[in-house]
């Protein structure tokens, strides 16, 4: 839905010509406001205010798709704890499964009351020398707790808070702490800082010819508007074939040219990857780039430009010095639209390069945490984490930018 | 060089760029009709006119998976939702776009922030919503879950053309003793017409083409809708994707679009613009 920035304004706008401040009839009519707000308000509640409050609350149990038991509050586990691994935790038994090896006793841990206990009798075990035991995971993926050597080095407090070596089970965790995390936030932000530049860039050639009084501007309009009104989806397709490594026809056209030497698979090749799903991007949504900015174009009044023309001034100067100023707000308003549908991107990318660790984008990455791995509760905490910078984003380029969502009215 | 020379350079730099510009845009789509209409290996070789045009790619389309059904399931979510989130935006458009009243800006800028919400920011708790009210794996969880983007952008833009509307009109309904329910119903919907076709267009274009929810909440062939079915369409062999199949059932749901759009290229045009240009 980035089709209603231009669009953007009544937030300034008041009814005119009110009656007076506190008549009967004000007040009735205020009255009938709310009223008709009413449906609107609870449905907008119900399909966004609750689901964005729960997902919220979500993120702080340890929920799981298809979990046999009930979802455990965790606080901010999700998000980054320093502590054992929390895939190991074991529903039913309430801790982490521990077999320690000198005694053959299997034990579970709990590291709430970081005691742990014997699995047969619930009893807590404290019988052994707990100060030169370590615990680690084995391949088969149990903690085993061994006996440490004398000199083993001490870097962290184990569960009994003795200093043991512990860095092989104890890790900073959640999504804060997953490099893969950070890394399809850098994708996301990478891409839509490109994409959204270039389609600034065309959006504004595009805007510009299409202003300009020539013939066959009609034919131009509608060529433009062919990309846009391509679902996403089949614009991904279109493009996945057009760029398929040994059939696409853009290697065909590029080996033609002479520009390349050899097929290039582009959109599995790591450093071609995220470069081609900008290329569908900027295809698709410029043409809404330049119709906004168009629309701001063609508010400008022409005597400006009449009286520059007798003063003899460039029309490059005066594009820079008339034009891009009078046209920012719109500009502004624009970008801010099509940033935000950017930092979201998903449908692209699932369709071009699917779970592709080089494009993954942060919808991308919550999404596989939520469905693909049904660890509901880290993918709500990364899908918190992505509101998070979405909306500070935006709060700082309207702050920062001075965005006016009048449209420069 | 002489300035009618240097002007008529200029001029064909322009029609090349404009050219440029028509080939960009235009080349995909064509190239994805092309390819649709080329049979068995015809499809990879490059020709740019198809040699022989075949239909068997359509075919096969709707023999291979209930693409019919995808169509058909992708109309009812559309038309369902963009229909309610219009009958709830009249009367809210009225209240926002007409009446001053405390909180209103306030709300406007809600009704904004959640039309341009991440989708996958509510994936969750939408999910868990969707389970809870037995609507999973069914179009009902489309058409509850797609209000989250419709209605507030038909709110937004019913809002602006709203406030558009003569004042002299609702003053006259006022003294003549009519209530609010009465100036929109009577004196108010028959001048929104164009407005509201255009705000239901664009409402539906951007249901029919959602991808993250319709994924997530349907399960099964059946009820799948258009872009789901066109991501996961899956040939016989899962080494090479049945890319003719794939273009064909691109183009089948793209043509209407696109015609609808041509049709309506002024309307849709005012329609993004009718905040920014008017004023």
């Amino acid at each position: 839905m980035t089709d209603h920035a231009a669009t953007a304004s009544p937030v300034a706008a008041v009814g005119r010509a009110e009656p007076q401040r506190g008549s009967s009839l004000t007040r009735q009519r205020v009255r009938a406001a709310w009223t008709f707000l009413l449906p609107m308000i609870v449905v907008l509640s119900l399909v966004a205010g609750w689901p964005l409050l729960s997902t919220m609350y979500l993120s702080l149990t340890n929920a799981s798709l298809g979990g046999t038991t009930e979802a455990r509050f965790v606080g901010f586990e999700n998000y980054a704890f320093y502590g054992p691994n929390l895939q190991d935790w074991d529903d039913e038994l309430g801790g982490y499964f521990v077999y320690y090896e000198e005694t053959d006793a299997a034990l579970v841990y709990d590291p709430r009351s970081r005691n742990f206990f014997d699995l047969d009798t619930e009893e807590a075990v404290d019988s052994f020398d707990t100060s030169r035991t370590a615990p680690y995971i084995a391949d088969d993926g149990r903690w085993i707790l061994v006996p440490l050597d004398d000199g083993a080095a001490a870097t962290a407090l184990s569960p009994y808070g003795e200093e043991v070596d512990t860095s092989v089970v104890f890790s900073w965790q959640g999504v804060l702490a997953d490099a893969q995390w950070w890394r399809s936030v850098w994708n996301t932000i990478w891409f839509s800082f490109i994409s959204v530049t270039l389609e600034l860039i065309l959006g504004l050639v595009i805007a510009l010819i299409l202003n300009a009084n020539m013939p066959g501007r009609g034919l131009l309009r509608a060529a433009v508007l062919i990309p846009w009104a391509i679902p996403t989806i089949v614009s991904a397709q279109m493009w996945g074939w057009m760029l398929n490594d040994q059939y696409g026809v853009i290697n065909e056209i590029l080996l033609w040219a002479g520009l390349i030497s050899e097929r290039m698979a582009w959109t599995a090749n790591p450093s071609t990857a995220l470069p081609a799903v900008i290329a569908v991007d900027v295809w698709k949504t410029t043409p809404f780039m330049a119709l906004l900015i168009l629309a701001a174009l063609q508010l400008l009044p022409g005597e400006i430009y009449e009286a520059g023309k007798v003063d003899g001034i460039h029309p490059v100067r005066m594009f820079f010095k008339v034009t891009l100023p009078l046209i920012r707000p719109a500009v502004m308003v624009a970008v801010i639209f099509r940033a935000l549908d950017a930092l979201r991107i998903f449908d692209l990318i699932y369709v071009l390069t699917s779970n592709s660790r080089d494009t993954m984008s942060m919808s991308i990455y919550a999404r596989q945490q939520l469905v693909d791995f049904q660890n509901v509760g880290f993918g709500s905490a990364a899908s918190t984490v992505l509101f998070l910078i979405i909306a500070t984003f935006t709060v700082l380029y309207i702050v920062l930018g001075k965005v006016n969502f009048d449209g420069g009215r | 060089m002489t300035n009618r020379t240097k002007r008529r350079l200029w001029r064909v730099a322009f029609y090349v760029l404009v050219t440029i510009i028509i080939v960009y845009t235009v080349f995909p789509f064509y190239w994805a009709i092309v390819s649709s209409l080329k049979a068995g290996s015809a499809l990879f070789q490059v020709d740019f006119i198809p040699p022989e045009p075949a239909w068997d790619n359509y075919a096969s389309v709707f023999r291979e998976q209930p693409f019919a059904r995808n169509i058909l399931n992708s109309v009812i979510v559309a038309s369902v939702s963009v229909v309610l989130s219009l009958f709830l935006a009249v009367t809210a458009a009225y209240a926002l776009g007409r009446v001053k009243f405390k909180g209103r800006g306030a709300l406007l800028l809600i009704v904004l922030g959640v039309s341009m919400f991440p989708q996958v920011a509510v994936l969750s708790g939408m999910y868990e919503l969707v389970n809870a009210l037995g609507l999973y794996n069914t179009l009902g969880s489309l058409i509850l879950s797609y209000m989250i983007f419709t209605l507030p952008f038909t709110v937004w833009v019913l809002t602006t053309f709203m406030r558009d509307l003569p004042t002299e009109l609702e003053e006259a309904a006022t003294v003549d003793g009519a209530t609010p329910w009465q100036i929109i119903t009577k004196v108010f919907m028959p001048l929104m017409g164009p407005a509201l076709a255009t705000t239901g267009l664009l409402a539906f274009i951007a249901a029919w083409n959602e991808f993250l929810f319709a994924l997530t909440f349907i399960l099964s062939n059946d009820t799948r809708t258009v872009p789901v079915a066109i991501a996961l369409i899956t040939g016989g062999s899962q080494f090479e994707s049945p890319w003719g199949n794939i273009m064909a059932a691109s183009v089948i749901v793209t043509v209407p679009l696109i015609v609808l759009v041509l049709i309506f290229q002024r309307k849709i045009v005012s329609g993004l613009t009718a905040g920014a240009v008017k004023g």
